[in-house]
């Protein structure tokens, strides 16, 4: 039986531009999410998680200046510099050669270039790349890519069926090798959709507390190298992706079944799969947003698949919910926390705030990490649980 | 006062939710709109209701905090937004 | 184990195929006016339809036609049965009217039932809501179909043991540009061995695209 190992990460957030940088900031302890004053992204003060833009063009640029020179930065829009900046470390710190028949590149994202849709349109970019396939393809070609990269789209459980897909097109013999990238900027487009749900919190998000009242969002991009070959992942770990599964609700389009039905039965099954059982499992990185409903559900299925006393954060406390990032950063962070046998305390939670009490990591512990469970749930009914599993 | 209110309440409801197939005149003023034997309306309904009030009437409300009392019924909807008037 | 296809559909330039055969033909003049027919022509009754986008109608009025007067759903268990669709403008035309709803700072009403329809995935929620299908499920933005890729991720989910039903297809909608082919995956093993196994057509990259693209087995 065919192991899929992962290796090399980028993660971008408020907190830095590498998944070592975010270990390093959250650490500290530091909270990447303020108060946005009012502006272009929203008309009112709302608490939101930026990459620092200035940082970002500086890194672009100089990106840019080494590898293609004759490009300038106007060409691409902020969601594509992420990305090239995402895949390219990635890259770089892995064997994976982008240009083999035999790997693809995932793209995980609900909105891709979304700002192409305001009126102050970049004039330098095709309006076409607001098309998910063609921005996609944007980015394929950018890196000489031999197939074009695959867009998921399942909102915001988007990132972690990245990891699954990647995985499963792997094992079916179709490729050897992916770059599992997941990534969305913040436009007024989100902030104001979600401000229409009543879903952002007025203050940084304290996910599974008990004073909670919503999410944050986040801006964010990374990237995982899946493989089945280990010496070319870039970590002398082997991690397997060892199981996973996605359900859906069935109930509503918007709310979670509360239940938690279909989480706990999404929880199980990767389990199953990944010949484990709930008592396991050494760490848990849940999905936990911040708000009432989803993360109540979220807790209630971790407790039915006997989870209730296995450490448990989210890491939105630090840098928000960053849609179709959260799934792969996330992700990339929990594996950090396999490769460190370190777990991070839940930033925000104070006070246990769901029926059913899961064990919430209150402060930065040591802990030898096999097995971790990575949650998440989105918009349209949708559960998924990946395990990753030291071999 | 009210009467013409609720009149005007339930058309803007069945335009503002896309409620197909119901005129006016079959929405009763005092029965519960939400869950069973109402209008069967749900979640995002709710936070509708509260763009209409905002945008019909300039009323903000938590959908979560204030919402269920509000909402119960037509009448109660009106009978809010007169009291508001009046502030 | 074998995987077949057991049932599939098409719906593009106001006509209807199901297995193969023309079902319905309209001379509604628009998108909005043709899924309003049909919603009638077929009998259905679901009020929720008419607050889904345009994408969202296709994908449900596609399922209703695929499924009509089949028990196939009945045959397994919801969370065996998965969706796995392809798009390629996702939610586009959405997208603008969210767009446009906050244009005008001093006109600023962003309407929820409007937001929740700027994902591609609520397609996959209102099927599974209308039938009860609560398994695996995917929506990847391609440019064109790609059958090849539907081949080798859903072999994968039944060799894996994950599904024991799959509806997949592609299901596009932008403008008065709408196109959907949806089919029905089931193993050769699950299905009455006596009843016309030869009607069915080998689940594979080749006869996916043939059945796409109109053309016999």
């Amino acid at each position: 039986m065919m192991d899929v190992f992962v290796g090399a990460s980028s993660t971008i957030t408020s907190l830095g531009f590498s998944t070592a940088e975010h270990v390093k900031q959250i650490k500290a302890g530091r909270i990447g999410i303020s108060i946005y004053p009012g502006g272009d992204l929203y008309p009112t003060p709302v608490p939101l998680s930026l990459v620092d833009t200035q940082q970002l063009l500086d890194l672009f640029r100089e990106y840019l200046r080494k590898t293609k020179p004759d490009l300038q930065l106007d060409l691409f829009t902020r969601s594509e510099m992420l990305h090239i900046l995402s895949i390219s470390d990635v890259l770089k710190n892995s064997g994976v050669n982008i240009k083999d028949p035999r790997t693809l590149i995932i793209l995980s994202t609900l909105k891709g270039n979304m700002d192409l849709l305001k009126k102050d349109r970049l004039p330098a970019i095709e309006p076409d790349r607001v098309y998910l396939w063609k921005w996609g393809e944007f980015l394929g070609s950018f890196f000489n890519s031999s197939n074009k990269p695959l867009v998921v789209s399942i909102a915001c459980a988007s990132g972690a069926l990245a990891i699954l897909v990647g995985s499963r097109l792997i094992k079916a013999g179709r490729y050897d090798h992916v770059i599992a990238t997941g990534g969305d900027i913040l436009t007024e487009f989100a902030v104001s959709g979600f401000q229409s749900f009543q879903s952002l919190s007025p203050q940084p998000c304290k996910p599974f507390d008990a004073a909670r009242d919503g999410l944050s969002l986040g801006e964010g991009c990374g990237a995982i190298v899946l493989s089945r070959n280990h010496s070319l992942c870039g970590i002398p770990e082997k991690i397997a992706v060892a199981g996973g599964s996605c359900t859906n609700d069935a109930n509503h389009i918007s709310g979670p079944l509360r239940t938690g039905e279909m989480f706990y039965v999404a929880i199980r099954r990767a389990l199953r799969e990944a010949s484990l059982g709930p008592s396991d499992i050494d760490y848990i990185s849940a999905h936990g947003t911040g708000t009432d409903q989803y993360d109540e559900t979220e807790a209630k299925a971790l407790s039915w698949a006997g989870l209730k006393s296995v450490p448990v954060n989210s890491f939105k406390g630090y840098f928000g919910h960053t849609l179709g990032a959260a799934g792969i950063i996330e992700s990339a962070l929990a594996i950090a926390s396999m490769r460190n046998n370190e777990l991070f305390r839940s930033a925000g939670f104070e006070n246990p705030g769901t029926s059913d009490h899961i064990n919430i990591l209150t402060d930065h512990i040591a802990r030898e990490v096999n097995h971790c469970l990575k949650t998440a749930s989105g918009f349209g009914g949708c559960n998924v649980a990946v395990v990753f599993k030291k071999i | 006062m009210i009467e013409d209110l609720i009149l005007k309440l339930r058309k803007e409801i069945i335009d503002q939710l896309q409620l197909e197939g119901i005129s006016p005149e079959e929405v009763d003023p005092e029965a519960p709109l939400f869950g069973e034997g109402g209008l069967g309306l749900d979640s995002i309904d709710v936070l509708e209701i509260v763009v209409l009030l905002d945008k019909n009437y300039g009323i903000k409300i938590r959908a979560s905090k204030e919402g269920p009392k509000i909402f119960y019924s037509v009448k109660s909807i009106a009978e809010y937004i007169l009291d508001q008037q009046k502030k | 184990m074998e995987l077949l296809i057991t049932r599939h559909m098409k719906l593009q330039k106001r006509r209807v195929w199901l297995n193969g055969a023309v079902e319905y033909l309209s001379e509604a003049g628009s998108v909005d006016q043709l899924f309003r027919d049909m919603y009638r022509h077929y009998d259905i009754d679901y009020p929720k339809f008419f607050k889904m986008d345009n994408l969202c109608k296709l994908a449900f009025l596609s399922t209703e036609i695929l499924l009509r007067g089949t028990i196939l759903l009945g045959k397994y268990p919801g969370e065996e049965v998965a969706i796995i669709l392809e798009n390629a403008s996702s939610s586009l035309e959405y997208d603008q009217k969210h767009v446009e709803s906050i244009r005008d700072r001093n006109k600023y009403f962003p309407s929820p039932s409007l937001f929740v329809y700027t994902i591609p995935n609520i397609m996959v929620a209102e099927i599974a809501i209308r039938h009860k299908v609560k398994g695996e499920h995917a929506v990847f933005i391609l440019e064109q179909f790609d059958p090849g890729l539907i081949y080798h991720y859903v072999s994968e989910l039944f060799r894996n043991q994950q599904v024991s039903c799959c509806l997949a297809g592609w299901v596009e909608s932008y403008g008065d540009h709408y196109q959907s082919f949806l089919f029905v995956i089931e193993e050769e093993d699950k299905i009455r061995a006596f009843k016309g196994l030869q009607e069915y057509v080998i689940f594979d990259t080749v006869n996916t695209e043939k059945l796409f693209k109109g053309k016999s087995i």
